[in-house]
């Protein structure tokens, strides 16, 4: 297999069943892409595929013949972070920080598809991200000033 | 602040960091908390030991050495807080470094909203002493007294010539100054105060948003392996057989290693089983699906919820143990004019934080070191220490971040595996739990049954109230055969506030069949449940608002003492007389919440309903209100108001979060959590059969912080217990259906 990851060129020998996941985290040792229910269930494991928010966990690496990979690491450009990113900083959006890299990866690509979602909107496209702390109304909160900004 | 996210991989110990700084003269700071002899002894051993928290060195820099681990309650952006303003410290010059387990540090299971709250003086004096050193250098060096200096950002300065020196020209002369004693440093007044009662930034953001931060199912070191155990699925069960060629036939699978058959009572012990170890944590898990294993599943085997059930609320009558007698509540309930009953069931939950457990370990000869997202590092040196023949102390036990914990990952089972199988493999080895894994081989919340009764006279005071609860205690996990609640009738109810001249707080018998586990304010959640319910319950029966109830329950401002009816309160483990149990402030959440939620004075739509309740618990108060919709049964939280007296709130932000975030954990507990058994199995396994809020249910939820003079109390708890009572009673309002079980579940539709 050979693909993209964060613009990277990677070559991929092993299991094709393995989910991207694993590989990113085990294979690639890019741990911001988390674990958390291996079932696409909890979406703490997104990442883009070709500019798509899937779960990476449900991604066989076997699927990703010439895709481009983006993950959280992948996100800012360098230093400078997304304003996006930004807007979680901002918005003190975080407590234990597991899940975030899952919300913002789907937040990202959410505005990249609808750079002004409406609240019904935004948990629609939120509904798949699992917060056991409950930062969901920061979550809400964040993506909406990055979306006012953007109108 | 610089903060050292990734835990080193190398040399764990902080004296390789420390010693060049000491050989050069760095200010190392005694933190006051230990015994002299524990010191005698540290000192000993290490010349640095006695500097636990603070150390600054030549370049100024302020090295913090921060105890207690960070989960998402804020400790290690709350306790920096404390230090750095007590030092006058620039936070940019500020260099956060990992914790790792030493009895040196003092406690360090972060647990029970203990971090602020137990070392808040703790902080502040080492803070302060190094400031006083400091002052004092400059002093000495201008020929001045120190009434002339004052230091203020990582300076210090001659208020007679305007002078100023930076901490890194005085630090090699301060370390030559005589420690002062205690009752000599001056503490800051409130008002002087810089970064404590102002918000912070998590100092672990920027890695947050990022993906750069450590927790430990994302510890890498050279050379490590994966595994994952199959574990006998019933509590106390013994694998009999399973297929070890099959495993090792998965490509990348490298070995196979039985974990030692558990005896009970299981406390942190694995619980046995075997454990499939591979290249790669898919390839682990592939191992483990082919293994086929067998299992004698013990005395547990016939564990059935729906028929222990049926047990519990049998244990309700008795006999009892009693915990708190006010007067003759028997006598007095059969006397009564009226007596009003209600009673609640609350299932087993689980914690289910984001981050199944993880634990990573490496054998270097004798030497082991553990890297896990553990509560406590000292209770994985102790846990680990018998089954690899190890003294504690000699057992490096490091902490990564925690991806939520909620009390499970105070239990380190999962850092025992982790040994065992590297010690067996002569590899470093991550132990991956798997999301099923986490669900199915927990530390359960209690599952409960209550009786509540009230005797009223006949002008509808209560004159009597009886409380008898029946669960399965924690103390069973560490003790075969316990069955009475114990300590746990301690959260929320030995302390319960009513003025009643006859009391009553009792529990009935209760074997535990699993294993039971503290889960985020603990046994508050179902007995707050009960009488957050039961004052709500009593008020629409005498036909007056609910906070009028409570009111009237309370009767006047005064501070109880449990031991007064015969109670043995520990109260989170601190003094009556720093943190007593003050009616008046409980009432004041109660009316605060009222004020900002506008509880019956405002016209609600049609469908809606508003419910209150408070509670005390870890020495803090919490008044909640929720402003629900129900319409053809489908139910929605609209609004949250939360009003938290917590004594000092040292990061505002922080507090607020925690606030917020309880409303959301109490909603998943009320609205989904439940945990069954069956033949001795959980029948749940993932995010599916036990859900928790997404992010359609969570309301707006605004949070204050009542201003008070008293010591920091409780916050990452307390929040929890009033939340469910208040959505019942919120839900009452809107529908007159009154929910005494939870979940609710489908209850609203049928």
């Amino acid at each position: 297999m050979k693909f993209s990851i964060n613009g990277q060129s990677v070559t991929f020998d092993g299991d094709e069943e393995m989910p991207l996941l694993w590989m990113l985290r085990d294979v690639q040792g890019l741990t911001g892409t988390k674990y958390g229910c291996g079932q696409g269930l909890c979406g703490s494991c997104t990442v883009h595929v070709d500019g798509m928010a899937v779960r990476s966990c449900q991604t066989p690496v076997g699927d990703l013949e010439g895709t481009s990979v983006t993950t959280i690491e992948g996100l800012a450009d360098g230093d400078k972070l997304t304003e996006l990113q930004q807007a979680w900083a901002d918005n003190n959006v975080p407590q234990c920080g597991y899940c975030q890299s899952g919300q913002i990866m789907q937040a990202a690509n959410l505005l990249a598809q609808n750079p002004n979602p409406t609240d019904r909107e935004i948990e629609d496209a939120m509904y798949g991200n699992i917060c056991r702390c409950g930062t969901y109304e920061r979550i809400k909160k964040a993506i909406r000033s990055v979306a006012g900004d953007a109108s | 602040m610089t903060v050292i996210s990734k835990v080193s991989k190398s040399d764990v110990s902080r004296r390789s960091v420390l010693m060049g700084m000491g050989a050069t003269g760095g200010l190392l700071l005694t933190a006051p908390i230990f015994s002299n002899a524990v010191q005698a002894e540290l000192m000993g051993k290490d010349m640095l030991s006695n500097s636990v928290y603070l150390a600054i060195d030549l370049d100024g820099t302020a090295h913090l050495y921060v105890h207690r681990v960070e989960m998402g309650q804020g400790s290690r952006t709350g306790l920096p807080q404390v230090i750095a303003d007590e030092l006058c410290a620039d936070w940019d010059r500020i260099k956060l470094h990992a914790a790792y387990g030493d009895k040196k540090f003092g406690d360090q299971n972060t647990d029970g909203s203990t971090s602020i709250r137990k070392f808040y003086d703790t902080y502040r004096v080492a803070g302060a002493t190094a400031r006083h050193m400091l002052e004092a250098a400059a002093a000495k060096r201008w020929g001045v007294s120190m009434g002339d200096v004052a230091a203020e950002s990582h300076k210090v300065k001659n208020s007679l010539t305007g002078d100023t020196l930076d901490y890194k020209d005085l630090v090699a002369d301060a370390a030559e100054m005589p420690v002062p004693a205690e009752a000599d440093v001056r503490l800051k007044s409130r008002s002087e105060h810089s970064y404590i009662g102002k918000p912070k930034q998590n100092v672990y953001m920027k890695d947050f948003v990022t993906g750069s931060s450590e927790f430990g199912q994302d510890v890498r070191i050279e050379g490590m392996v994966y595994a994952v155990a199959a574990r006998p699925p019933v509590v106390g069960g013994v694998l009999k057989s399973y297929d070890e060629a099959a495993a090792r036939a998965v490509r990348g699978v490298i070995d196979v290693v039985e974990l030692p058959a558990m005896e009970l009572p299981a406390a942190f012990k694995p619980l046995g089983g075997v454990a499939v170890v591979a290249e790669n944590t898919w390839a682990a898990i592939k191992g483990r699906e082919a293994l086929n294993p067998v299992w004698d599943d013990g005395p547990n085997a016939d564990y059935d919820t729906t028929e222990y059930e049926k047990g519990l609320w049998k244990a309700l009558d008795g006999p009892t143990e009693k915990y708190l007698t006010r007067g003759d509540a028997a006598k007095a309930l059969a006397e009564a004019a009226d007596v009003y009953e209600a009673s609640y069931f609350v299932p087993h939950q689980h914690h289910i934080p984001m981050e199944p457990p993880a634990a990573t370990a490496k054998w270097d000869g004798d030497d082991l070191t553990i890297w896990a997202c553990v509560q406590d590092p000292q209770t994985v040196q102790n846990a680990v220490a018998p089954f690899v023949g190890k003294k504690p102390e000699d057992i490096k036990a490091v902490t990564t971040l925690l991806g939520g914990a909620f009390g499970r990952k105070s239990k380190p089972d999962f850092a025992v595996e982790a040994a065992i199988v590297s010690k067996k493999v002569g590899k470093p080895v991550k132990m991956v739990w798997t999301r099923e894994d986490d669900v199915q081989h927990g530390f359960y919340h209690d599952i409960s049954t209550q009786k509540v009764r009230a005797g009223l006279n006949a002008d509808g005071k209560m004159t009597a109230y009886q409380h008898i609860v029946a669960y399965p205690p924690i103390a069973a996990t560490f003790q075969n055969g316990a069955g009475h609640a114990g300590f746990q009738t301690g959260l929320g109810l030995l302390d319960i506030p009513f003025a009643a001249e006859n009391l009553s707080i009792e529990s009935g018998d209760a074997k535990a069949h699993v294993r039971i586990g503290w889960l985020r304010s603990v046994a508050n959640i179902q007995q707050a449940f009960a009488v957050g319910s039961f004052v709500d319950e009593l008020a629409r029966k005498q036909g007056v608002k609910t906070d009028a109830m409570w009111h009237e329950l309370i009767g006047s401002d005064r501070k109880i003492n449990p031991a007064d009816d015969g109670a043995q309160y520990s109260n989170y483990g601190e003094s009556l007389d720093r943190h007593p149990v003050d009616t008046k402030r409980l009432k004041g959440a109660l009316d605060h919440v009222v004020e900002m939620s506008g509880y019956g004075k405002r016209t609600l739509p049609e469908g809606h309903g508003i419910g209150i309740s408070v509670h005390r618990s870890f020495v803090s108060y919490v008044a909640c209100a929720l402003e629900v919709q129900v319409i053809d049964g489908a139910l929605k939280v609209v609004k949250g108001w939360m009003a938290i007296d917590c004594g000092l709130a040292v990061n505002p932000d922080r507090v607020k979060a925690q606030m917020e975030g309880a409303v959301i954990f109490g909603m998943s507990i009320a609205l989904h959590g439940e945990i069954t058994a069956k033949n001795g199995r959980i029948e749940q396994s993932n995010f599916d059969g036990y859900p928790v809020c997404r992010i359609d249910e969570a309301p707006d939820v605004e949070v204050s912080i009542i201003a008070s003079d008293a010591p920091p109390g409780g916050v990452g708890e307390p929040g929890v217990p009033p939340v469910a009572a208040a959505l019942a009673n919120a839900i009452f309002d809107a529908t007159g259906k009154r929910i005494r079980r939870l979940p609710i579940g489908d209850q609203l539709s049928a």
